[in-house]
């Protein structure tokens, strides 16, 4: 990815490494290579690679992985304004996310 | 409706399932060139259900897909000259990672089809093999508490297949890291081109409306001239935002995209003067910089629904304070070149 990293700081990762079984799926479905296994436990290397897609909480069987997923999107966060709901997609199948 | 994409038919103990062509032909081709280009995008879908590749039996792999035939296509194709399975779920049409988004890929769907197509009398070993994007919707544990099968995360793109069957059922990281390559960004553009809708159309006949007032009344000959060139310049802030900031994406200095929307706006901004499209009336120069650079920054943001690394937290941060210079921007460059058709 390089030259082609989003804002620092911001994203909502967070892992709770007491609670890590060592599974390794949060690795293995991560499309950022977030994480890195060290000594049996994950661990979070590139946080402000982390663009909130939520894989990692999905298949994370100890609930050690959180995170505010959705949809990193403008036309989606608009929709969701103008409808008072979450950022919405509602754009067509392909193109778009 | 047989399919053209249909070429056999397979028996097997949870009935006859169709086989399907490793091949692309000339309507595939064509076809997926019309849905780059948003032209019946909507109902571009598969059948959900098995379908055979080859001549599988039951030591098979399985692979889970999405209904949007596109993606279907691309694993088809990229299961040339292997035997396996393929599930497809009903995703609406939608592709697999932002059907994974929504929640259509995902867990209760995949487990409805491995029950309702009666994978554990196809097939003997309790795997299905599912795109790595679909995590995002599926959870890999609770497919396995409701309905035994173990899901193996395969590659996020298709064409790694048959070296990830090679490696032993495991991802190489190169396999799992999703890449936003020039390629990639150019084959969105279309989609992006059309965000506007009918606005390409009115927004632009207002300018050309309005490009004819002056002091003593209306000007059809303004009209044109004037108005010809108000066109070219929104035109171009359109596709500042919508295709040349995604091209050169990377190159272009900032993180935010309104930014590097911004930055792309007034270059082309500046080219447009310096070729003296814009005027030589102050007022409209100062006007057209507020309209090319708004109209650019907003497209160039919208982009980011499209980029495959920007997270929710940092989209709405960008947004809370551009969105608002934006329409700030347009409706004070719009007054202004009003303005500037009375002095």
């Amino acid at each position: 990815m390089k030259g082609l990293t989003y804002i620092k700081n911001v994203n909502t990762l967070q892992l709770d490494s007491e609670k890590c079984n060592g599974c390794a799926v949060c690795s293995v479905v991560c499309p950022h290579a977030v994480f890195i296994m060290k000594e049996g436990k994950s661990f979070v290397q590139h946080k402000d690679l982390c663009m909130e897609c939520g894989a990692c909480v999905m298949n994370c069987p100890t609930q050690a992985v959180t995170v505010k997923s959705g949809v990193g999107c403008a036309a989606g966060v608009i929709s969701g304004w103008i409808r008072g709901t979450e950022p919405v997609c509602d754009c067509g199948p392909g193109g778009c996310c | 409706m047989k399919q053209h994409y249909i070429i056999g038919q397979i028996e097997t103990p949870a009935g006859i399932v169709g086989q399907v062509s490793t091949v692309w032909t000339n309507k595939d081709l064509f076809s997926t060139l019309k849905v780059r280009w948003s032209i019946g995008r909507m109902d571009y879908t598969v059948m959900p259900g098995l379908y055979a590749v080859g001549n599988p039996d039951k030591e098979s792999d399985v692979y889970v897909s999405c209904n949007f035939k596109l993606s279907f296509d691309h694993l088809r194709r990229a299961l040339h000259g292997m035997n396996g399975w393929i599930l497809v779920l009903d995703t609406k049409g939608i592709n697999v990672w932002c059907a994974a988004g929504k929640g259509t890929f995902g867990t209760k769907e995949l487990a409805y089809r491995i029950k309702e197509h009666q994978l554990e009398k196809v097939v003997t070993h309790k795997r299905v093999i599912v795109p790595q994007l679909g995590a995002t919707g599926v959870s890999a544990y609770k497919i396995k508490e409701e309905t035994g099968c173990k899901v193996v995360y395969g590659p996020v793109k298709a064409c790694d297949i048959p070296g990830f069957v090679a490696n032993g059922y495991k991802t190489l990281p190169e396999m799992r890291k999703i890449d936003f390559t020039l390629l990639e960004r150019t084959k969105l553009i279309p989609v992006e081109l059309f965000y506007a809708k009918y606005y390409l159309i009115i927004v632009p006949a207002i300018f050309l409306i309005l490009a004819g007032l002056h002091t003593k009344g209306f000007s059809v000959d303004l009209s044109w001239s004037n108005g010809g060139r108000a066109v070219i310049n929104l035109c171009i802030a359109y596709l500042s935002g919508c295709v040349i900031t995604p091209i050169l994406l990377p190159l272009i200095p900032f993180k935010r995209f309104s930014l590097k929307g911004v930055v792309t706006g007034w270059l082309m901004a500046a080219l447009l003067l310096y070729f003296n499209f814009l005027s030589t009336n102050i007022v409209e120069i100062i006007a057209w910089f507020l309209l090319i650079g708004g109209i650019s920054s907003f497209m160039a943001m919208n982009f980011t629904g499209a980029s495959t690394y920007t997270s929710l937290s940092g989209v709405q941060k960008e947004m809370k304070v551009f969105l608002p210079l934006q329409i700030g921007c347009v409706a004070l460059g719009s007054m202004g070149w009003i303005f500037s058709r009375f002095i």
